[in-house]
Parts: structure tokens; sequence; C-alpha cells
């Protein structure tokens, strides 16, 4: 029989190991805020330990929607913030909280719809007038709602579109308010149109009854940029183990890795770290 | 744990991920109630022994605490030990340390409640005789914890399952970090969002089999227990 002593113990013995790993994983690991898509889409798992092996940097994702992971930086939780609103990160900048941003690659976004398709948008090549044709319909739409880089993407091509979606929100228009493989289970399971980034699309295994139904238009571009967060903000801030990632990325070997990720022979992410102004 | 795969493969298989992602999970599950019940017992049995005005009140507060949201528990303390919160220089965030503290904070109340309302009702049998014998308030403390030690078993199987089931204190407070801070309920959550529905369920299987096996070791723990308790 157990006694007392035994489970204090044990107790103790297992909070002390819980505790172990956080004090000696202080060594070589950065904390890294991305973005729901570049894990969804399995290119951390890829790229990741091909940069521990060549540096011996752990790096810790922590996987939020841009506007999420921005915020992370602006704490101090995060040391390097990897996501893709160019504006956002730009003001993210502005605000002092980064250092620089460097653009890294790029995909584009695709609109997904149910093989119905009951507005009839198939093989279009203007997003607008396909947006229009869903609100016209009164077709379903789900919208990640959650200030991700994908949400603040699907606005501005509503915008381009001048539908309003802020007065149509209940509706035909569901802001589900979470990640970009929870928006296309909803819209697989309720036969809704959704924007997703094409990474997340092409891992997403559930893809059903869904299928790209829109692609192609210049303003479904999708841009990823890397920023180290402001060690003069937050004094914690692994500055040198932030810095080597982010040279890593953007080097000709992690751009030639990231190019070489692919699914089933398709490639998720085209690098450009090259293209200054991107 | 990438690619095709089945759950009852990477049983089968023995794969290294699944059983650190089990591991953790029990680690952080098990020291979370380990830790609420050094502080719940002793006040639950405190809160059923003494008087004072408000006590009334504290104990709707605590029985309320039983239905705190998960996800409201992990942002106050994710507040609390971000960089930018007061126990920020303590850089425990996103670790299993906050995921520990975290689910504290959940169990902590379920214990506590729970073992008020078991000593209070061992009370009503034993007070006459502790009276009769003089035992202080810290004698009698201890001896209707001792007494009531086989069910507050049930009080501490309450908190586990709390505990082993959130997913959202760990998720907020840990980051659901591959190799890190990734447990069976945030890994479900991440296939979920993966879309791998299969996976997910099956990985919810073992966690289900898990709590059972757990309530099972502690059912015959009890029952043995009692047994030499006579």
């Amino acid at each position: 029989m157990l006694n007392r002593r035994t489970l204090l113990t044990a107790a103790l013995l297992s909070a002390s190991i819980a505790f172990a790993p956080s004090a000696f994983a202080q060594d070589k690991s950065i904390i890294v805020a991305s973005t729901t898509s570049t894990q969804d889409s399995g290119l951390f798992e890829y790229l990741l330990p091909l940069f521990k092996t060549k540096t011996g940097i752990t790096v810790k994702v922590i996987s939020q929607g841009t506007g999420q992971a921005l915020d992370t930086g602006r704490r101090g939780d995060a040391d390097v913030v990897f996501v893709h609103a160019k504006s956002a990160e730009e003001k993210f900048l502005s605000e002092g909280f980064g250092v620089k941003r460097h653009p890294v690659m790029y995909n584009d976004f695709v609109l997904i719809g149910p093989k119905s398709d009951p507005a009839g948008i198939k093989g279009g090549k203007d997003v607008a007038k396909a947006l229009v044709a869903i609100k016209d319909k009164n077709a379903s739409f789900i919208s990640r709602g959650d200030k991700s880089g994908t949400h603040a993407a699907e606005l501005a091509l509503w915008k381009a579109s001048n539908v309003d979606v802020e007065k149509e929100t209940g509706g035909w228009y569901k802001a589900i308010g979470q990640g970009m493989g929870a928006a296309l289970n909803t819209a697989g399971s309720s036969n809704a149109y959704v924007l997703s980034d094409r990474g997340s699309w092409i891992n997403f295994k559930n893809k059903g009854d869904l299928g790209i139904l829109v692609e192609g238009d210049k303003r479904m571009f999708n841009q990823y940029g890397v920023t180290l967060v402001n060690p003069a903000k937050h004094a914690n801030v692994k500055k040198d183990l932030g810095q080597s990632f982010i040279d890593y990325l953007i080097s000709p070997e992690g751009q030639k890795a990231i190019g070489d990720y692919k699914i089933n022979g398709e490639q998720l992410f085209y690098p450009n770290a090259e293209d200054t102004g991107a | 744990m990438t690619g095709d795969t089945s759950a009852l493969q990477l049983v089968l298989t023995g794969d290294p991920g699944l059983y650190a992602i089990v591991w953790l999970s029990l680690l952080v599950s098990l020291s979370a109630v380990a830790c609420a019940a050094v502080i719940g017992v002793p006040l639950g049995a405190l809160i059923a022994l003494t008087r004072f005005p408000g006590r009334e009140a504290i104990i709707v507060v605590l029985n309320a605490l039983m239905g705190l949201p998960p996800v409201v528990a992990g942002l106050a303390i994710y507040l609390l030990l971000s960089r930018s919160g007061p126990l920020g220089s303590w850089g425990l965030l996103f670790t299993p340390a906050a995921m520990i503290i975290a689910q504290t904070v959940l169990v902590t109340p379920i214990i506590a409640a729970l073992t008020r309302q078991t000593v209070e009702d061992l009370w009503l049998e034993y007070r006459d005789e502790l009276a009769a014998l003089d035992v202080g308030p810290i004698g009698r403390i201890a001896t209707l914890i001792w007494d009531a030690r086989f069910s507050l078993v049930t009080a501490l199987l309450a908190g586990f399952g709390r505990a082993a089931a959130e997913v959202g204190a760990i998720m907020v407070v840990g980051g659901n970090i591959n190799n890190f801070t990734r447990t069976m309920t945030t890994s479900i959550a991440l296939e979920t969002s993966k879309g791998d529905l299969p996976l997910a369920i099956g990985l919810g299987i073992i966690l289900i089999m898990i709590i059972v096996m757990i309530n099972a070791l502690a059912w015959t723990a009890r029952r043995a227990g009692e047994r030499y308790a006579g």
C-alpha cells in the first residue's frame, strides 16, 4: 500500500522533473511566434530539424494568428515573429517592438468552396467578382474573424469588392474566430466558401467536398516576413540566437530548403528574401 | 507524428513522439493534482471545521469556482507570467511549469470544495467523541482528514479528471510547442485543425483509456487500503 510519504515523494519528484526541462532548455532555444498557416502547412516540422542540425538551436514555435503573434512579441513573450500581414508588421516596427523586417517567402491565397458551387464562381480569375457573386447569392462564407494574416487579406479583398461585411455578419457571412484548419472544417461541414492560404489547404486532410474555385488573381498574393523582437524593449529577448534563425531563413541554404518543401510533389512556399521590397 | 499514420499505428510501433506527449500530459496533470491536494485538502478541512463571518459566502464562491472556465484561468496565469506581467522575470511562460500552475488553479477549488463537504459530514459523526477527548483544532483537522482519506480519493480523481480533460488553460500558457509543451489534449486540438480527424479521434480514445486506467489504479489502491485499515 502506498503511504503518504511515498505519495509526497512521487509528487515532489514529478514536479521537479517538470521544472527541469524549462531550466535546461534555457541554453540554446528561442521562442518564435508564428501563424497557424506555417504550422498547419507542415513547414516547421520540416524546416526546424534542418536548422537545429546546423546550429544546435531549438526553435519553440507558438502557432497563433498574425495579430496574436505580434501581440505575443509586443509583450516580450517571443524572440522572433514570423507572420504574414505586411501592414500589421510595419505597425509593429513603427511602434518600436521590432528591429527589422525581412521578407522570407510567399505563396498565395485560394478561394475554396463546395463542388456544388451555389454562387457559380468556379474557374474565375477575378476574386472580387467571385466575392460579389457569393454575396448576391447569399451563399455561406466562413471568415476566420481572428485578426490573423488570412483574415486581414480576406477583409482587404472584400473591400476591393465594395462589400461591407461588417453589416453582413450573422447571415450568410459567418466569422468563427478560429484558425485556418477550423475554418476549413467548418466550411466543409456547412457547404460554405472560405479563403485559405495555399499551404494550409494542400496539407489539410479533411477536404471532403471542398475544392479550389478561384486562384491566380494577383491580389491574392501572400507574403511572409520575419522580425526580431526589439531587445531594447524587452531585455530578455535572445537576440543572437533569434538573429541566427532569421539569418538562416534568408540565407541561400534556408531559402533553398523552403523552396524544396513539397507535399505530393506540390511546392507550398516560394522563397523571395532577395526581393527586399516584398 | 507526421504523415498518414493512425493513432493505432503510433501505439503499436511505440512512436516516441506519442509516448513523450502522453508522459507530459500525465506529468502536468498529476503534478497539478498533487499541488492542488497540498493546498486544497487542508483548506477544505479548515473551512469545514471553523466558524467565522463570511464563511457561507466563501463556501458559495469555492463551489462556484469548481466551474472556473479553463481559458479564463489560463489567461489570468498568462498575464501573470508574461514578460510584461508581474512575474515575467521568472521566465515560466510557455513551459510545463506554467501549465502545472494553471491546472493547479483549476483543480484546487474542486479538491477544496469536495474536501469541505466530506469533512463536514464526518465532523457531525465525530464531534462528540473529539470533544470528549479534548482534541485541539489541528488534531481535529488531521484526524478527520485521515479518517476521510478513502472518500477524499474521489475528490482527487475529480480533480485529475478536470486537469487531464482540459485544453483551454494549457493551450494559452503552454503554447502547444512541439516536443516541449504539447500534451494529449493540445495535440487533439492541433490534429483537428489540420483536418486529420481520424488521428485526432484516435488520440482521444488513447486519452480516455489512460484516464480509465488511472481511475482503476486509484480504485484498486483504495480497496486495498480499506481492507488493510479494516
